[in-house]
């Protein structure tokens, strides 16, 4: 089971108190009568499904109710950094460079201080 | 290849067994085949068996990454029906359980196919009107589906707890007779035997790494871990992976692919005379030959390549397991793993021509692919062979989903998608 860091609640709660809601930032179009068949197929269907890092919304479904979005690796099943809905997708590079400041929920641990030279 | 007959085991038997030989080759690869078959699962292997014996199309390899019917193949609860609702479901589905009824005397390879019936649980009245609908749909199309009362389920089989208090009271089932179960392995290695006897290369430790594609677009090959390999036609049967492998040709799939898990319990001596599965408290178990019960619990809810799920899914299905069969309460669970599937937004494989000439997919098997492999294999064989899908998987296409026309299988398998 997976400890998701949610970014209302500022907690890490265990993955029973969410639900997953598919992948993240697909956007509707905002004139879908004059969409192609083509394109509306490519919004309500096809999929990035990586083998890698993902971007993907979920719900605190049992908790605060809200929707944010989770930067995750699909591989180790990683959380890389959660954020709330509505904010744009963070940089991947800084956040894959930010790891090992992260706990695997999506956490942000405290920054380590730097050592000051005694007086 | 040396026939499998009682003469064999008879002969051997008096030589202490010195003279059976490697059920397969391992060539190294050729610069270039007709045909690459990507993925040595069942789907795949079967797929080559038939492309050589049905066609004559023998200058074929099947690319693997791992071993042979490593990934799902082996990973699945190897539960066979075709009680399937709609007209297109129940033509392919059928077709499978046509091949498997006489598929251990076309490899000459004991598949275990074993028609014990599979029997599904109503707990509510809306299981009672989906399921009597399944009822109807199939004898329509002709499958062998009967409705049952909780006595004569329990006639059927004895452990079942057909008690009105529980939690979620049995109120009725229906039964596919036909349906079974048979050997995941044997049914890989009895196509990879029967493709390899007929000049199919199996190529194991091979992941290809990049589909290469000429000018015009068409395919010309793939880069492997081993080389570049060239062919005119491609056709990839990676399951969880195929996602993975499109996006190499620069095509993007409506996939997506979930951990589903499955558990086996220690040994005991036969209990559990058939297949039983619920869609409404999430469990389907059967007993294999060996004596394990094999118990199959649903997806996690997030995708994931990681070949594993969460501890409470499985926690979940013994919590049903237990309450339909107090009798197993006490028994011990000895492994549990996980596989990737790859789920379709409306629950059907997809077994077609892409838009990129020479390449072929067949996926999206989902949680259910196992009781299709030889039917599957079979009309994807057709489809790369005469560049046009057999009529049974005609309506299988990647363009359903700019058309519409789904096959919308919501109850395909029975697990909460």
């Amino acid at each position: 089971m997976l400890l998701i860091h949610c970014p209302y609640c500022e907690e890490e709660r265990p993955e029973i108190e969410f639900r997953h809601a598919g992948e993240a930032h697909l956007v509707r179009s905002s004139d879908i009568a004059t969409q192609g068949e083509l394109e509306f197929a490519a919004y309500l269907y096809l999929r990035q499904n990586p083998k890698g890092v993902v971007a993907e919304r979920w719900r605190h479904i049992h908790g605060c109710g809200r929707f944010f979005n989770a930067i995750r690796d699909t591989v180790s099943d990683r959380i890389l950094t959660t954020y709330k809905a509505g904010e744009p997708m963070p940089d991947l590079d800084s956040v894959l460079a930010n790891a090992e400041n992260t706990a695997p929920s999506g956490k942000p641990l405290m920054q380590p201080v730097a050592s000051k030279s005694k007086a | 290849m040396r026939k499998f007959s009682i003469f064999a085991v008879a002969r051997e038997a008096m030589r202490g067994h010195k003279g059976w030989e490697k059920q397969w080759t391992s060539p190294e690869p050729k610069s270039e085949y007709d045909v690459i078959i990507i993925g040595a699962g069942g789907h795949g292997l079967a797929t080559a068996y038939y492309l050589a014996k049905e066609h004559g199309i023998t200058n074929v390899a099947v690319l693997e990454k791992g071993w042979l019917g490593g990934g799902n193949t082996g990973r699945n609860t190897t539960i066979i029906r075709s009680n399937y609702l709609y007209d297109e479901s129940a033509g392919i589905y059928d077709h499978a359980v046509k091949l498997w009824e006489g598929l251990s005397q076309d490899l000459n390879y004991n598949v275990m196919y074993s028609p014990r019936g599979v029997m599904m649980l109503a707990h509510n009245v809306h299981d009672v009107q989906v399921l009597k609908r399944h009822v109807h749909a199939n004898r329509l199309n002709g499958i062998d589906n009967e409705w049952l009362t909780p006595e004569e389920a329990k006639d059927y089989c004895p452990p079942l707890n057909i008690s009105q208090t529980a939690r979620y009271p049995v109120v009725g089932a229906s039964l596919q007779r036909r349906g079974g179960t048979a050997r995941h392995d044997a049914v890989a290695w009895g196509y990879a035997r029967g493709a390899s006897d007929r000049g199919v290369h199996i190529i194991q430790n091979c992941e290809v790494t990049g589909i290469r594609r000429s000018p015009t677009g068409a395919v010309t090959g793939v880069e492997t871990t081993q080389g570049f390999i060239g062919a005119r036609k491609v056709g990839v049967v990676a399951a969880g992976h195929t996602s993975v492998l499109m996006q190499m040709a620069g095509v993007r799939m409506p996939l997506e692919s979930y951990p589903l898990q499955a558990l086996v319990s220690e040994p005991v001596k036969p209990a559990f005379p058939c297949v039983v599965m619920s869609n409404t408290v999430h469990a389907y178990i059967s007993q294999s030959d060996k004596g394990e019960l094999v118990i199959g619990a649903g997806t996690d809810q997030y995708t994931s390549y990681s070949q594993t799920g969460g501890l409470h899914i499985i926690n979940h299905t013994l919590d049903a397991i237990c309450e339909m069969f107090p009798v197993f309460t006490r028994m011990k669970m000895m492994r549990s793993w996980g596989g990737i599937v790859d789920v379709t937004p409306d629950r059907s494989p997809i077994l077609a021509r892409t838009p990129v000439p020479g390449l072929y997919v067949n996926c999206g098997w989902g949680t259910g692919g196992f009781k299709a492999t030889p039917g599957s294999g079979h009309v994807f064989a057709h489809t790369i062979a005469r560049d046009e899908p057999h009529p049974i998987n005609a309506p299988f296409t990647l363009d359903r989903f700019r058309t519409g026309r789904l096959i919308d299988e919501a109850a395909a398998a029975a697990v909460a998608h």
